[in-house]
């Protein structure tokens, strides 16, 4: 009955996770951000010592623009994303249950086919030659010459193809907990449909909405497959550089330099919204 | 003003169920009105119509002479106390309460007296910056009540109100209710399924089931004289016999021969024919026993049986009598002034009578 012994029960069922966390994820990490301060070898390897030479190596002002590409690329799909998945999610959560395993089911669908199959499919569609380029032209809806390959564009509608789904589902769990009975309160008490929507639908999931953000958003500093084959020379994100530095300059220091930043940029956000959460959620109980 | 909300002729079909069948009723300004009947009876389907949550197949609904039949909820003079609250969870109370207020851009200054206000009104002023999830039941009740006054609707929807609450609270809040009610002078419709809640909280009542009203009438004129045998059923307690109207008196009186009881005189109720097979109703507690036959008279109807069950309720004891093929429930209160009553004992041979007044004929089921 002692709470001492039940949350010894507890911690001892989180072991296998928390040890797998550990040795896949956590000491992984560390090892990159280590490597960090190693010198680099000419044969692609780490060399004897520590050094603060890559960390120099790091204040060029070539990456600014790298950066901000892969920090903006990421916000505006984040937020595309969010703007897009809600209304999804709000019609899954009132539909009828068999609507609702036929919805779920396209959403998930997707990722029944590889995601670099499903890269060069957008990258066959939009090729000068693919379909849907000469319908459009047809259309006259894009002039004659247009190019939808290899553009920021292409990546910003590719990144937000991949990443939909990573927001749909999580705001579909909190759309279906939401009391749709609060919508009629809502319009019962003078709030049109939109505003109903906007001032009782979008507060009431802001907790699906803050795990759909950090979803999408992590997941697209970190790529790099997509800018590399849908974008142009000058799309690179910071995924591509430090795949660049891992396989083409064989500099492991440098690369982990690179990805270890990466890391702490997300994490410390990361940090800062989950405990505001925690927060939340002790002044709501 | 006898017709502040009219509600004409409405009908409103889910697939092929008729939820509400041609319903025409008025409420006066000002009065406290129940739509009381069992679940399924169409009265929370005609609540959301006349919110607007529900647009009617047929039929027209008016408040204050403005017909309100193709309005959405948000631009209606009606506002809503549902029956889980729905208040909002991220708002404290006061952002509730204010909500209405905002939504219809009203200026700052009046917002915050009136929010103040309404809060003093249901006396929540000190929670004003709680969230509903840390208020009691009773406290959610009155922010909701509170969230929907604070917009001076012309008429308050209130959805089984009292429902989610336990007993002591339900009765505290019945009075509560009735308070807030002569305060503001609001036109309130309560929607109940609770006979004693509707009884209490209002002074007409519309008695519903399968879609149609069955009568609309003040809460003793419900009980006394009950239409139909629905609505003497579903208000309290009675004892149904069919027979056929033999003789038809003047002063309104029939009497009607029922198979193994004689022939009781009663209240006819209306018109009855000769010869007529309907339908009388008596209330347990209308009637009394005695051991030996009561003092024959023209007008006391009484009949033997065998006392079957007994059941003590403190208040009362009620007694299951049998009467050949009748099985007749009849109440008794005990006091020391009543004197003939007595307390027979299973299987006790007793005499069952009651006034000709306190028996009415009721229509039968098929005529309705």
């Amino acid at each position: 009955m002692s709470t001492g012994t039940r949350t010894s029960r507890q911690w001892l069922l989180t072991l296998p996770s928390l040890t797998w966390l550990a040795v896949f994820f956590v000491i992984p990490a560390i090892l990159v951000i280590l490597t960090a301060f190693r010198p680099a070898d000419l044969q692609g390897g780490v060399g004897p010592g520590w050094t603060m030479d890559t960390l120099h190596e790091l204040n060029d002002p070539a990456y600014l623009p790298i950066l901000w590409r892969t920090f903006s690329l990421s916000a505006a799909t984040t937020l595309i994303c969010l703007v897009l998945g809600l209304p999804v999610a709000f019609q899954m959560a009132r539909a009828g249950q068999r609507l609702r395993q036929v919805l779920l089911l396209l959403v998930i669908i997707p990722f029944l086919s590889n995601f670099l199959i499903r890269i060069f499919a957008w990258k066959s569609l939009l090729h000068p030659e693919g379909p849907l380029t000469k319908l459009l032209i047809s259309l006259q809806l894009i002039p004659e010459n247009a190019v939808l390959l290899h553009h920021s564009g292409t990546v910003l509608l590719v990144l937000v193809y991949t990443q939909l789904p990573f927001a749909i589902l999580p705001l579909y769990a909190a759309a279906e907990k939401f009391d749709m009975g609060l919508l009629d309160a809502a319009r019962d008490l003078g709030a049109g449909p939109w505003r109903a929507f906007a001032k009782v639908f979008v507060p009431g999931v802001r907790r699906g909405l803050s795990s759909a953000a950090i979803m999408v958003f992590v997941c697209c500093l970190g790529q790099y497959v997509i800018p590399q084959m849908v974008g142009g020379a000058s799309d690179e994100m910071l995924g591509s550089k430090i795949a660049q530095r891992v396989f083409s300059d064989r500099n492991l220091p440098h690369a982990s330099a690179l990805a270890g930043g990466l890391m702490l940029a997300v994490l410390v956000p990361m940090l800062i919204v989950v405990l505001w959460q925690q927060f939340g959620r002790k002044e709501e109980s | 003003m006898d017709d502040f909300l009219v509600i004409d002729h409405v009908s409103k079909t889910f697939g092929t169920q008729r939820a509400v069948d041609d319903v025409s009723l008025t409420v006066a300004k000002g009065e406290a009105f129940s739509l009381l009947g069992p679940s399924g009876c169409g009265k929370t389907t005609l609540l959301r119509m006349i919110a607007g949550f529900e647009r009617p197949d047929s039929g027209r609904i008016l408040v204050n002479g403005q017909d309100i039949t193709a309005l959405p909820p948000e631009q209606r003079p009606v506002n809503t106390v549902f029956q889980n609250y729905a208040l909002f969870p991220h708002l404290i109370v006061w952002e509730n309460v204010a909500f209405g207020l905002r939504m219809s851009r009203r200026p700052r200054e009046e917002i915050r007296s009136g929010v103040d206000r309404m809060l003093e009104l249901v006396r929540l002023s000190e929670h004003a910056r709680k969230r509903p999830a840390q208020l009691s039941g009773g406290q959610r009740q009155r922010v909701a009540i509170a969230r929907a006054l604070v917009n001076r609707p012309q008429v308050l929807l209130l959805d089984e109100p009292l429902a989610a609450l336990d007993l002591k609270l339900r009765q505290h809040m019945l009075m509560e209710l009735n308070t807030i009610h002569e305060q503001v002078g609001t036109t309130f419709i309560y929607v109940t399924h609770d006979q004693g809640e509707a009884m209490s909280l209002s002074s007409r009542i519309a008695v519903m089931n399968a879609g149609r009203v069955e009568q609309v009438d003040s809460p003793a004129h419900l009980y006394e004289t009950p239409r139909t045998s629905f609505v003497a059923s579903f208000i309290g307690d009675a004892n149904f016999f069919t027979g056929t109207a033999v003789e038809l008196q003047h002063e309104g009186y029939v009497r009607v021969y029922v198979d193994g009881l004689g022939s009781p005189l009663v209240l006819s109720n209306g018109t009855v024919a000769s010869r007529q097979l309907l339908r009388l109703m008596v209330r347990p507690e209308k009637i009394s026993l005695t051991l030996t036959r009561p003092a024959s008279g023209e007008r006391v109807n009484a009949f033997r049986g065998v006392v079957e069950d007994r059941a003590y309720f403190g208040t009362h004891t009620r007694y299951r009598i049998r009467s050949g093929e009748h099985s007749i429930l009849a109440q008794l209160q005990r006091s020391r002034f009543s004197g003939g009553d007595i307390d027979p004992a299973r299987g006790t041979e007793v005499w069952m009578s009651f006034h000709p007044d306190e028996g009415r004929v009721v229509r039968l089921e098929a005529a309705a």
